[in-house]
């Protein structure tokens, strides 16, 4: 059957899709090709002509999805890009672009954080994903299997319904091969949110190429944490996975991570190494804020229901812009719970289907922003060159309201 | 001084050009202009360097899953750079080259070479790439 997709009897879209799956098996050296049950498609989106390209391309040779497959965050929020500076020709093309994968058959979730939609995938299936910080939280958390899928592959997967047998969709490549020790992590710090940031920058950074075991985590780490651990992780790093001891399914025990043999290296991670790695995600060292903004990857509804407490009775500084991203479900259900209400009265916004780092949608003045996300962290100094500030959830809101940053930091001074 | 290198061609070309070499991994999203070929990952060593027309020696990629689309579209504008060296198969690098060849018959070349080989690389070497794998290397210092 892959012969005779390879050929054309399945049309010329899918042609298409399987030359460039079978050349990638080559180059990978694959022994062979496996079936997927799912795919998770980041080629939505818009980084310019080529990808538009590539995408209206596929169209037109009648290419679809031949197994269940969602979308990642797109180039534009469809229907709310006209309250931002977006250029209304790129506004055209990203939307073009969202249109070519629905097209295709693609279910219109535009979400970074695929993990907490209904198409969530289980234990132990075989899937092909996009999007860094989605790959690690399917493998590490839910015990899917994806290797980390570059765009333009991923849909190529999903048209077929085949991938090459690599990397972390082989069982022996799932073991973990660096050890890493918490020593002297105060159980406190543990139980906060931006421990895990700050934890998973870290970790991407010593990583490597390696697969990472944490071990003496004394806290068990809530659904965000995870995410916001994994998506860490990824920017900083190259981590496809990880396992954390006691908690992921495939890490029950440290011999279980390590697959029963030993760990070639262990490394401590030290409270002095995660002050430092709390203080590198932070770029301005000055009080001057413009914007504030959550949601990287997707903001979920526990998130809006943590956030709104936080909110209640206070207004956003007039000097300083407040925005959350998230998806179209998340802000349903948080309009079903009252929280858009709150945070409208704040004075804060909500940015749909894409975020800050895939849209060029920020106004020039912004030049110094505030961040609970690692991620945005990351990578918003050399993608929108502005200076960042990252901070916990409520030094976020704290310092929105007070029009200039201000940060508790006594958990992260020794 | 000149060496030669044994490498895997992973996308074979044949072509001339300057070394442009780090030891820290990259993420073409965020840290590589597409439209100038300028390396804008402010935390990387080869932050402000302009890859385009170089020849581009990363360890792997890091960090996002749209480095293939950065690589792609830069192609596309000719902003790329002429050929890529990796240490061991980078599959996002290879997969923008294969998309290049399928939309616009212009592969950039990847070359996937052995750790210890990699190491002898410097900025500024010239390099030329043959189709079997091997790589002729003249070193300016």
């Amino acid at each position: 059957m892959d012969q005779a997709k390879l050929d054309g009897a399945y049309g010329a879209g899918v042609e298409m899709a399987m030359r460039i799956i079978v050349r990638m098996a080559r180059i990978l050296d694959a022994e062979k090709l496996i079936d997927i049950e799912g795919a998770h498609i980041d080629s939505s989106l818009y980084m310019g002509d080529a990808t538009l390209e590539f995408a209206e391309r596929l169209v037109e040779l009648g290419a679809k999805v031949s197994v269940p497959s969602t979308l990642n965050v797109s180039g534009v929020d469809e229907h709310g890009w006209q309250s931002w500076p977006v250029d209304p020709l790129w506004a055209e093309k990203a939307r073009r672009q969202m249109v070519a994968y629905e097209r295709m058959g693609c279910n219109p979730i535009w979400t970074c954080a695929p993990y907490q939609s209904e198409f969530k995938p289980v234990f132990g299936q075989q899937i092909a994903w996009g999007e860094s910080n989605a790959i690690v939280y399917a493998n590490s958390v839910i015990g899917a299997r994806t290797e980390r899928y570059p765009d333009l592959l991923d849909i190529c997967a999903a048209i077929t319904g085949r991938v090459p047998a690599f990397g972390l969709h082989l069982t022996e490549n799932r073991i973990g091969q660096l050890h890493l020790r918490l020593k002297d992590v105060p159980v406190e710090l543990q139980a906060e949110d931006s421990f895990y940031p700050v934890l998973g920058h870290h970790i991407g950074k010593i990583a490597g190429e390696s697969l990472p075991v944490i071990d003496g985590l004394k806290h068990v780490p809530k659904e965000d944490q995870l995410k916001a651990l994994g998506a860490a992780m990824a920017s900083s790093g190259t981590v496809g996975m990880f396992h954390l001891v006691g908690i992921t399914p495939e890490a029950t025990t440290l011999a279980h991570a390590l697959g029963g043999g030993d760990a070639p290296t262990t490394i401590d991670i030290t409270r002095e190494d995660l002050t430092l790695a709390w203080k590198e995600l932070s770029t301005a060292d000055g009080e001057d804020l413009d914007m504030v903004v959550l949601g990287s990857p997707h903001f979920s509804i526990a998130e809006f229901k943590q956030l709104v407490p936080l909110l209640m009775g206070k207004k956003c500084h007039p000097d300083v812009r407040f925005l959350i991203t998230s998806s179209r479900a998340m802000r349903a259900l948080a309009e079903g719970s009252g929280a858009l209400d709150v945070i409208d009265e704040f004075g804060g916004t909500i940015t749909v289907d894409t975020c800050i780092l895939t849209t060029p949608m920020l106004p020039p003045e912004i030049k110094v922003l505030m961040t609970n996300s690692a991620k945005y962290a990351y990578y918003a100094p050399g993608m929108l060159n502005t200076q960042v500030v990252f901070g916990s959830l409520e030094d976020c809101v704290a310092s929105a309201v007070e029009g200039r940053v201000g940060r508790d930091v006594s958990l992260w001074s020794n | 001084m000149v060496e030669l290198i044994q490498a895997k061609a992973l996308i074979p070309g044949e072509l001339q050009g300057k070394l442009i070499i780090s030891d820290e991994p990259l993420s073409f999203w965020g840290g590589y202009d597409p439209a100038t070929g300028e390396i804008t990952d402010r935390r990387h060593p080869l932050s402000g360097v302009n890859a385009a027309g170089m020849i581009l020696a990363v360890p792997f990629t890091r960090g996002s899953s749209t480095t293939t689309a950065v690589l792609l579209e830069a192609q596309r504008v000719g902003k790329a750079p002429k050929a890529l060296l990796t240490r061991g198969v980078d599959p996002f690098l290879s997969l923008a080259s294969v998309v290049a060849d399928e939309l616009y018959e212009q592969p950039i070349p990847v070359y996937a070479l052995q750790e210890n080989d990699y190491l002898r690389l410097t900025s500024g070497d010239l390099i030329k790439l043959y189709p079997d794998g091997s790589l002729k290397v003249t070193s300016v210092g």
